[in-house]
């Protein structure tokens, strides 16, 4: 305030504050900033904080479209009492958590060696990067079709290789059983998104001054040693950012589920977010489905809030 | 004149030891023949790397290339990594029986209609965000970024309900609106980074001339941010063409359908999956996202950054 308002009074210009003429023209600006902002605040708002009141709303609620004729009337925590007694949602809590950890931490480790890989400078690592870029940039969509045409056991090369090679499982339809079809919506999912985790991890790779190193070598550390005690703790933001990002992709993940395995065989690879589709679009059941919502979003929370927490720099 | 080879084979033979010291060196020492290893074994998992990001999409060509008899006829001994017969008939079975042209022209109204709306948007809050003195610009913009972590299918019920009651169900506009989830995150942010960085005396000379703010935003700020803007449109576009499960939720008849959602009802309309029709689709929809990344790879890969690791 003082310095500020003392610069003013004199007509001074102030540095980096805007011109002298300001005392009306700040009012002016602050009220354009908030004009500025209001758009992009009040859509967010609109496909955001509108869905998660009117969840909330509804999940105290029976709101139930194919029952048209029922009041829509207050019932309390019925719908959320119906996630752990009536229904599948303990199960698909549980696969679509396992899912996540097994996901996020394979797809960690191989996202950390292409970027290791892509970090050494060779011929070709600008052709590399294009061809990783690629699997991340197509729709999910792709990635989920490509793979179901990869595994089927008629015109799919994952057969076709194991019976040429005779290895045993060339006859395998892996989308019919549990473990094969979660095998492979997990190769799907990881060819999408360990480029993502690359990319990311490679620039916090490059972040890292070279000296660092120099220093590491000099001291006699070995290549384990610099990795280990250098390269890791330095690349401790950019690692939160991809978990961050990756685990919560992870645990809503919903287009390739739907799209390979449909929830099957049975309902073994129903995730949470695919019983929340089958709830607002199948049953059309918007008190239950709500239900779902809120406890999707208040996991996501706490889940963004403990990487954050374990990740925090420690200085 | 006569010096010139003379002169080379001199220089070679000077040369020559120094180059060719290593390479001998490599050979004979324990040391060195391990880097070499190390070498060869890099580029080895360089082509395992190449091979795992690209051969699928030779898969899915190689399949989008058969007919339907050959198809049904499966992977095998005269039909292997390259089938007997090659013919364009999935790709026109797509276009004429299945007409995937309408989703296709759905899905690029959609794609650019969110691009345009969240580069405008996002290049008016990102400036207000990095230059004007608003109050809980800190709180603002922490809201924008994690709005882009809320759950998609969260969203769906609310929205199919708000949609319905204002019939707008099966119409792909709402979805521009709706895409904006995906989008306005992370362009804000990039926005909002790169405004703060432009030097504020360019601001100050046409503020002093006597220009408004917006037309120092519109005839300053955003010419000399065109490559931020130009970075944040390609990935608005990409995250809006790639959306499929609002699309399922909220579109209902097949003139409606954007590409991705037209692609998956081929699979599940048929008696017979025939991957070589929906193989077909599939390349016709990741050809315009490969050419994006192969022109703009470098733009694309600092957005991805920029967008997470700064601030």
């Amino acid at each position: 305030m003082g310095t500020r308002s003392v610069a003013r009074r004199l007509r001074l210009p102030s540095i980096g504050g805007p011109p002298p003429i300001a005392g009306v023209a700040r009012k002016a600006d602050r009220r354009l900033g908030y004009a500025l902002v209001a758009p992009a605040v009040l859509l967010l708002l609109l496909v955001t904080g509108f869905p998660l009141a009117y969840n909330l709303w509804n999940s105290f609620h029976n709101v139930i479209l194919s029952n048209a004729g029922a009041p829509q009337n207050f019932v309390g925590l019925k719908n959320y009492a119906e996630l752990f007694t009536t229904t599948g949602f303990p199960q698909a809590l549980a696969r679509t958590l396992g899912f996540m950890v097994v996901s996020v931490v394979l797809e960690t480790i191989a996202g950390l060696a292409l970027a290791l890989m892509l970090h050494r400078a060779f011929r070709g690592r600008g052709l590399l990067r294009a061809a990783i870029l690629i699997p991340w940039a197509v729709p999910t969509v792709v990635s989920a079709l490509l793979w179901t045409t990869m595994f089927d056991p008629r015109s799919g090369f994952v057969d076709y290789l194991l019976g040429i090679l005779h290895l045993p499982g060339s006859q395998t339809t892996w989308l019919a059983g549990e473990w094969t079809a979660w095998a492979a919506v997990l190769v799907a999912d990881a060819w999408k998104n360990v480029p993502f985790i690359a990319i990311i991890l490679l620039a916090g790779l490059q972040l890292i001054p070279g000296d660092v190193y120099e220093a590491a070598r000099i001291d006699g550390a070995s290549t384990w040693q610099s990795f280990r005690r250098m390269t890791l703790p330095l690349l401790r933001p950019a690692l939160m950012v991809a978990l961050v990002f990756r685990t919560l992709q992870a645990f809503l993940v919903f287009d390739i589920i739907y799209i390979m395995t449909g929830g099957g065989p049975g309902t073994t690879t129903e995730t949470l977010s695919y019983l929340n589709w089958q709830a607002f679009l199948v049953d059309t059941n918007f008190g239950f489905g709500g239900a779902i919502s809120v406890s999707l979003v208040v996991i996501s929370l706490l889940m963004a809030g403990a990487i954050v927490f374990v990740m925090r720099p420690r200085t | 004149m006569a010096s010139t080879p003379a002169s080379t084979k001199l220089s070679a033979a000077v040369a020559a030891p120094v180059a060719a010291a290593p390479r001998v060196r490599r050979w004979r020492t324990w040391r060195g023949r391990r880097r070499l290893g190390g070498q060869v074994l890099f580029y080895l998992g360089v082509l395992v790397v190449l091979l795992i990001a690209l051969f699928p999409f030779y898969w899915i060509l190689r399949t989008s290339l058969e007919s339907n008899a050959e198809f049904v006829q499966g992977v095998g001994s005269t039909n292997g990594l390259v089938p007997a017969h090659l013919t364009l008939s999935s790709y026109i079975d797509d276009f004429t029986q299945l007409h995937f042209l309408t989703p296709l022209l759905n899905s690029a109204i959609v794609a650019f209609g969110t691009t345009v709306v969240t580069i405008v948007v996002a290049s008016l809050a990102g400036y207000a965000l990095a230059r004007l003195p608003i109050r809980g610009g800190g709180a603002i913009l922490t809201f924008v970024l994690l709005a882009g972590f809320f759950p998609v299918l969260a969203m769906v019920g609310p929205l199919f309900l708000l949609y319905r009651d204002l019939g707008l169900l099966d119409n792909i506009y709402p979805l521009i609106i709706t895409y904006l989830v995906y989008t306005l995150p992370l362009s804000t942010w990039l926005l909002r980074n790169f405004f703060a960085q432009i030097p504020k005396e360019l601001e100050e000379a046409a503020l002093v001339d006597g220009a408004s703010r917006l037309q120092t935003l519109r005839k300053v700020v955003i010419p000399v941010s065109i490559p931020a803007v130009f970075t944040a449109g390609i990935l608005s576009f990409i995250l809006a063409w790639n959306d499929f499960a609002f699309a399922l939720s909220f579109l209902d008849s097949p003139s409606k359908f954007t590409a991705p959602l037209a692609i998956v009802v081929f699979g599940q309309s048929q008696f017979e999956t025939y991957f070589n029709r929906i193989d077909a689709a599939v390349v016709v929809i990741t050809i315009p996202i490969a050419i994006l990344v192969l022109i703009a790879q470098r733009r694309i890969v600092s957005g991805l950054t920029a967008g997470s690791l700064k601030g």
